[in-house]
């Protein structure tokens, strides 16, 4: 038995800052020691605080160290390991009143956190179906399998588990269309083709406890009448593959899939399809085409995959997310699960929350807390003091939100009403300094790319719209293009084949209605409020400010500026290439954006 | 299409990725995938010889192969630069990133240099927007990436001597 355990997070953006070495180190530093048989040192998934990574936890005192780098393994070893002290200066600070924390469950981020679906990451071995165990994995499984089928969807109904894709569809409403399908063969399916630049949710849990996915599905499959399930994750997620492929060995060598599980007339198993990079692959048909090995172009419902679906197949399709609550409904009861969250909304979503936010990272919370708790309690503020200015949610298909909104609660009827969507969990928080035009002709660009192609108001209509836009970000708007930007986006939102085209124009439209200011200043007076638009700005140096200390000058990357030591300095405008580095470097403000 | 033959050995490589999938017709992704990691691109004459293994028409493979991002026709260079352009990084400054690589390398995203030493292409989503604007290079991951340290992640990669102009 190890009288201590030192968990470090082994998610992809505590991996990207050196986390491997960390753990090498560890293990170097405590055989040193002579401590290897006290000591463990495990790799977990993420624990979601990425913006303090990497991260190391210890237990059992649940010292929570932020920003390690693996030259401090040994101080760690040395002080906290042998002498049982903690290293201060590793612990997190609070940023109100500059207090050191030890214990997570004590820092601002983790209070109003619910973890369900990430019950696990950060907090066992992926690599190890021991530990799955031990925190009562597969349990569920056994459980479901002494019921009968109706039973056990009857149950999942009763959860009102919706799906976390994005679409929010009943979970076991869902499971009953597939179950009253009869069939020789039908198919489960995980949707794990996260599309929606700037989220990682759906990593996240396959990489952290990717036998809780195994797990559900294996209870859907009982459930509906399915021998095989389907994985189709993303190419570009090589971690997550890996640590799936160990987990579904595992499973198979344990007996928990495959024939007979657990000893009943019951066979299932599950093979991995490999996505390609195409964002509509996130529409169940679309998805369904993709894994025949064809173009992933979406075709009409119905028919409906729950009735003709992979191979012609009664198939149901569920997200990442929606599965790793699962095991948890049967586990404890749908009465528990359904008393967290909303009327119409039941339990916890992740979120990953991103861009000017202090604590960047990946969150749980309830159902019905508010844009306001998420965005300054959990993730602590906008970045360095500026002023809060718009929250994206939805991804490429949801709409900004103002700070009119932040006391709607997060649930997908209320965000509906608002103008944006639950989506899948991509959370995008901006500042004073992000056009809000811009975003939008952003998030254009990406659909022209992920456009599939196949019908016409997506493919024809989302290139007008974004032409529109580079026209007005270039300052080459005229007041009519506001109009003509409404009228297309909902002829595109009306007319579109699939969910991407029907919700392309989100972003527009609602950029439109909630900074319709913002629109207008790029029109009629060529101006970009936020100082983002290139083609509407121009860097100067204010001659008075200007103390000629060469900041500038050494800084700028094209040699735009000249000016000798102690005397103004000048901005050449035909080599400036508005990088903003001067800006960004002097400390005298005297660099004027005009 | 072109009249280029293809090596021996390549025209050996595609056939057997095709019959570890039994040469199946629904396998054609994950037969395209092992291709591209085996060749590094999957060139039109590389298609055809997919296509004619399968038994199905070259289009279809070609549908495919330029449907999906991860799919490409032309090699990447030695060293290929991604440029994060999901939301987070995005909003976080990605653009300039990517248009200094751009200005630096003198390529367009999608192209390498002639040198081939380099190739710049965007990506969506690392998985580490704590890090944001991020950048790849390989394997290697680069994170809060300022403009001025484009120049500095180039030269890490160039052997020649990169003179500093400052």
């Amino acid at each position: 038995m190890y009288k201590m355990h030192l968990l470090v997070c082994g998610g992809t953006g505590c991996r990207a800052t050196q986390s491997k070495q960390i753990e090498e180190n560890l293990r170097a530093e405590l055989k040193a020691k002579g401590l290897e048989n006290d000591a463990q040192v495990i790799i977990t998934g993420c624990f979601g605080f990425c913006e303090k990574g990497p991260i190391v936890k210890i237990l059992p005192d649940n010292t929570f160290y932020v920003g390690v780098e693996s030259e401090d393994a040994a101080e760690i070893v040395e002080e906290h390991v042998l002498k049982g002290r903690r290293v201060e200066r590793l612990l997190y600070t609070d940023p109100e009143n500059k207090e050191h924390i030890s214990d997570s469950k004590h820092m601002g981020f983790y209070q109003k956190q619910i973890r369900i679906a990430l019950r696990n990451c950060g907090f066992i071995d992926p690599e190890n179906i021991d530990e799955y165990i031990a925190r009562d994995g597969y349990f569920a499984l056994g459980k479901v399998l002494e019921m009968s089928q109706t039973e056990a969807i009857e149950i999942m109904k009763k959860s009102g588990l919706r799906g976390r894709g994005g679409g929010g569809f009943p979970t076991g409403l869902k499971w009953e269309i597939a179950y009253n399908n009869k069939a020789d063969q039908k198919y489960v399916v995980c949707n794990a083709d996260e599309g929606d630049p700037g989220a990682f949710m759906d990593r996240s849990i396959l990489e952290g406890d990717p036998h809780s996915i195994i797990e559900a599905m294996t209870i859907c499959g009982y459930c509906i009448g399915a021998s095989k399930g389907l994985v189709y994750i993303r190419a570009e997620y090589p971690l997550a593959i890996t640590r799936l492929q160990i987990a579904l060995k595992q499973a198979r060598e344990y007996g928990l899939i495959g024939k007979n599980i657990l000893g009943r007339n019951f066979d299932f198993d599950i093979e991995l399809r490999y996505g390609a990079g195409a964002f509509v692959c996130g529409e169940e048909t679309a998805l369904i085409h993709s894994m025949e090995g064809l173009r992933g172009e979406p075709t009409v419902k119905p028919p409906y995959p729950a009735e003709s679906g992979y191979l012609g197949k009664p198939t149901n399709v569920n997200n990442v997310e929606t599965f790793a609550n699962v095991p948890v409904i049967f586990l404890k009861g749908h009465e528990w699960f359904s008393s967290i969250g909303t009327a119409k909304s039941k339990g916890t979503k992740v979120f990953a929350i991103t861009g000017k936010i202090n604590n960047v990272g990946l969150i749980e919370v309830p159902m019905g807390i508010t844009l306001r708790e998420v965005i300054y309690e959990v993730g602590g503020g906008i970045k360095d003091g500026k002023m809060f200015k718009a929250v994206q949610t939805g991804g490429p298909s949801g709409g900004c939100l103002t700070e009119k909104h932040l006391d709607t609660p997060i649930d997908y009827d209320s965000l509906l009403a608002v103008g944006s969507m639950m989506g899948s969990g991509g959370m995008i928080v901006m500042d004073e300094d992000d056009c809000m035009v811009s975003i939008a002709r952003f998030y254009l660009e990406f659909i022209l790319e992920e456009s599939c192609g196949k019908c016409t108001p997506c493919r024809i209509g989302n290139k007008r719209l974004h032409e529109i836009l580079k026209k007005i970000t270039e300052g080459k708007g005229e007041p009519a293009d506001i109009e003509r930007l409404k009228a297309l986006g909902n002829v595109i939102k009306d007319t579109s084949l699939c969910g991407l085209g029907q919700t392309a124009p989100n972003p527009v439209l609602s950029t439109i209605s909630n900074f319709e200011d913002e629109y207008l200043a790029h029109v009629n007076e060529k101006r970009c409020p936020a100082g983002q638009c290139k083609a509407l700005l121009k860097y100067e140096v204010d001659e008075n400010l200007c103390t000629g200390c060469t900041l500038c000058f050494r800084n700028c990357p094209v040699g735009a500026i000249t000016g000798e030591r102690r005397q103004p300095h000048h901005v050449n405008q035909s080599l400036c290439i508005k990088c903003g580095v001067c800006l960004e470097k002097c400390k005298f403000n005297a660099i004027l954006l005009t | 299409m072109s009249k280029i033959k293809l090596a021996n050995h390549t025209i050996q490589i595609v056939k057997d990725v095709c019959a570890e999938f039994e040469n199946k017709e629904g396998e054609l992704i994950n037969i395209l995938h092992q291709v591209q990691h085996k060749l590094g691109y999957l060139p039109a004459e590389v298609q055809e010889a997919i296509a004619k293994e399968l038994k199905i028409p070259v289009v279809k493979v070609y549908g495919v192969v330029t449907f999906y991002s991860f799919f490409t026709m032309v090699p990447h260079g030695e060293n290929p630069i991604s440029i994060c352009m999901g939301t987070a990084c995005y909003v976080r400054g990605a653009e300039q990133i990517l248009d200094e690589f751009k200005r630096e390398l003198k390529v367009q995203v999608g192209e390498s240099t002639s040198d081939g030493k380099f190739s710049i292409n965007c990506l969506r989503c690392v998985g580490a927007c704590g890090l944001a604007p991020v950048v790849t290079v390989g394997e290697k991951v680069y994170g809060r990436v300022a403009p001025n340290q484009v120049k500095e992640i180039i030269a890490e990669y160039s052997n020649k001597n990169v003179t500093d102009d400052v």
